[in-house]
């Protein structure tokens, strides 16, 4: 760390890299709270880029109709966002979806066709990659094989011409940060895809970008070194203070790490919402079905009474749901409730008046049983010849669960279920 | 290289291998060891002597064509490494422009172009220009013959590099040609220098471009030679020979190495 760094001698007493501007060191010490923090954090602290008062309601990126088309190929489709700073966004969506040319365009890699994309105000849509103050890491980590470790961390500082000194004392920095203390003179071909990774971490972060852009940044790590690597890369932007904007088509890995989450289609920016709200409020039935698992029921929209919609279903019958806030154009609507809303018991319980509107009751027979562990998922066939999946976790290690074969009702109250109408 | 299924040296084998090897390099073995032939008569063995090499480095006109030689080779090369490593990059980096099959299929034109009909078209043209032919119309010739053979090694190992590697090197400050210089270029600098050796190599024994395209006073070593052979083969064109021999296994040695030094560093071998 840069405590032990015998060539600090350019700032003495100062813990902190040498900051381009002292408006930032000043940014520094009020807006990360890493004071009481052990001090080995303090030094690779980042400060967020100071902006003038005026623009603070300013989001840092505003994509504006942004479109790009390969051919007829429409790759992005006017699509309309804003980041906000220090934010962690996540864009989600299946391959081909567009995901990554939207990010190649805020790298610089690809011009936009239509559109402005705003970095604190300024349109960057014609300002070359090299000139932009936006780093990119590569899926592929794209280190240069000629270089080592720390050539590779210090590339970028170099040409920003930065002092030798500087230099050295920011690429400790980064070494330090990722934890690759005494790989420095290695060759990338020479390290495991873990410390590549790292590296490459390491090199777009050296710049102190305002927006680092990571492009499925975990997609070539197994699955446990991933699911350290999250968290480590959460825990890093929160500490740095600056916003990241990754690409994944790993909902999982999106809902774990993201504060928000943009969900793409076919070019559409579809939706976008905090993890919780993508999957407990989905836009429409794709998204419904694209993040986690659902059971839908298309049916008509009947009548309404305190509170509940019945709602006339094919498969399962009337189901009572609870009155969308704002009130459906469209007659015939979907009705979506994850399998882990779905419970399942032996009969229908007590079955008065007003107890018949507070639970949904699907009788049904049960076709398949997963024991996953934690949780086991079954499926239910209905009556109608129509499947609802449901998905119970293993609360007690002894109790018996339900079999295949077994008759059972499948059940689920109107608060759960969503209705859908596109 | 060798085939897995090739595990033992049968006897049969053997003979193959030697009889294959005798057919190539037997001829070259005579007339390495008749140029140490101290007799006067080509196919009478004298004794051992360096006499023909002496005599070689005393013959004013054979050593002013062998300086021609070099001086072809080192500046055509040079010249058909610079385009055709511009040729490649423009075909492999640049965006798909119009014209871009016709332009590959003009650049490797010259690769299956048979040398007389290269050479011929090459003399009309300067004729025609009323260019003085010597050592530039030899060089211009041979630049041309030799440039695809460039294309072709460079253009393998760019194919092999990662586009994104550029695009980082952009992504963190370098403007294109920067980026181009300082990541791209040392990691194909072996297939450039494997490209010049090769030019080099192949302008060094070319008879018969330089023959339509060289002047009174300019021939080069080949040329020289295949004149005084007309005359009668002197024990001194032996000596010659295995010294030109002798150049050029050094020079496709490095060549090779080079190559495997730039493939070591990526993934992909350059074909030689």
């Amino acid at each position: 760390m840069t405590e032990e760094q015998p060539n600090s001698e350019t700032e003495p007493g100062k813990p902190e890299a040498p900051a381009v501007e002292p408006a930032k060191d000043a940014e520094l010490a009020k807006d990360t709270p890493v004071q009481e923090a052990p001090a080995k954090v303090e030094p690779v602290a980042i400060a967020p880029v100071p902006r003038p008062e005026a623009e603070r309601d300013m989001p840092l990126l505003r994509i504006e109709g942004v479109a790009k088309k390969f051919g007829n190929f429409r790759a992005v489709d006017h699509v309309t966002l804003d980041i906000r700073a220090g934010e962690f966004f996540a864009l989600l969506g299946p391959s081909g979806c567009g995901k990554t040319t939207l990010l190649r365009m805020l790298a610089g890699f690809e011009t936009p066709d239509e559109g402005r994309i705003l970095l604190n105000g300024k349109d960057i849509a014609p300002v070359m990659p090299h000139e932009r103050p936006v780093n990119m890491m590569f899926q592929n980590y794209a280190l240069f094989p000629h270089l080592s470790v720390r050539d590779n961390i210090a590339f970028g500082l170099k040409r920003a011409g930065m002092a030798r000194t500087d230099i050295k004392t920011r690429v400790a920095e980064m070494v330090a940060l990722v934890k690759l203390e005494g790989m420095e003179k290695r060759k990338p071909d020479q390290l495991s895809g873990g410390q590549r990774q790292r590296v490459a971490l390491a090199r777009s972060l050296a710049r102190r970008p305002q927006v680092l852009l990571l492009d499925e940044p975990l997609a070539a790590l197994d699955k446990k070194l991933r699911e350290s690597t999250q968290a480590e890369l959460m825990e890093l932007q929160r500490r740095l203070g600056m916003t990241f904007i990754v690409v994944t088509h790993d909902q999982e890995e999106a809902m774990t790490m993201a504060d928000r989450i943009g969900v793409m289609d076919a070019g559409r920016l579809e939706q976008m919402a905090s993890p919780r709200d993508l999957y407990e409020t989905p836009a429409s039935r794709w998204i419904a079905e694209f993040v986690g698992d659902i059971n839908l029921f298309e049916g008509q929209v009947g009548t309404s009474e305190g509170g509940r919609l019945a709602i006339e279903t094919r498969d399962g019958g009337t189901i009572y749901v609870a009155e969308p806030r704002n009130p459906l154009t469209k007659s015939v609507v979907s009705v979506a409730v994850r399998p882990e809303k779905v419970k399942l018991s032996r009969r229908v319980l007590a079955a008065d008046g007003t107890s018949a509107k507070a639970f949904n009751w699907l009788e049904g027979v049960i076709t398949d049983v997963s024991y996953l562990g934690g949780i086991t998922t079954y499926k239910v066939k209905l009556d109608s010849g129509a499947v609802v999946r449901s998905s119970m976790a293993n609360t007690t290690r002894l109790l018996d669960t339900y079999a295949a074969s077994q008759r059972v009702v499948a059940w689920f109250t109107p608060d759960d279920c969503l209705v859908l109408e596109q | 290289m060798a085939s897995r299924r090739i595990t033992r040296m049968t006897r049969f084998n053997i003979t193959a291998l030697v009889l294959g090897l005798a057919f190539l390099y037997l001829p070259i073995v005579i007339l390495v060891i008749y140029s140490f032939n101290a007799s006067r008569l080509v196919t009478v063995w004298g004794g051992w002597s360096l006499r023909w090499y002496y005599e070689f480095f005393n013959d004013r006109a054979m050593l002013d064509a062998a300086w021609m030689s070099l001086r072809v080779g080192a500046v055509s090369a040079t010249i058909a490494t610079l385009l055709g490593t511009l040729a490649a990059v423009a075909l492999t980096r640049g965006e798909r422009f119009k014209g871009r099959m016709l332009f590959s299929g003009m650049l490797y034109a010259p690769l299956v172009m048979p040398e007389v009909i290269s050479g011929l078209s090459l003399l009309l043209l300067f004729v025609g220009l009323d260019a003085g032919r010597g050592f530039w119309t030899v060089t211009i010739a041979h630049t041309t013959l030799t440039m695809c053979f460039v294309t072709v090694v460079v253009q393998s190992r760019l194919g092999a590099i990662d586009r994104s590697l550029e695009e980082a090197a952009m992504d963190l400050g370098c403007n294109p040609l920067r980026a181009f210089l300082s990541v791209t270029l040392p990691l194909i600098i072996p297939s450039i220098a494997a490209g010049w050796m090769l030019a080099f190599t192949l302008s060094l024994d070319d008879v018969v471009i330089a023959s339509f395209t060289t002047g009174p006073g300019s021939a080069t070593l080949p040329i020289r030679i295949y004149s005084e052979v007309r005359l009668g083969v002197k024990p001194e064109i032996n000596a010659i020979c295995t010294m030109v021999i002798a150049l050029i296994a050094v020079v496709i040695t490095v060549a090779s190495f080079a190559s495997k030094l730039s493939s070591t560093q990526g993934e992909n071998a350059v074909p030689l």
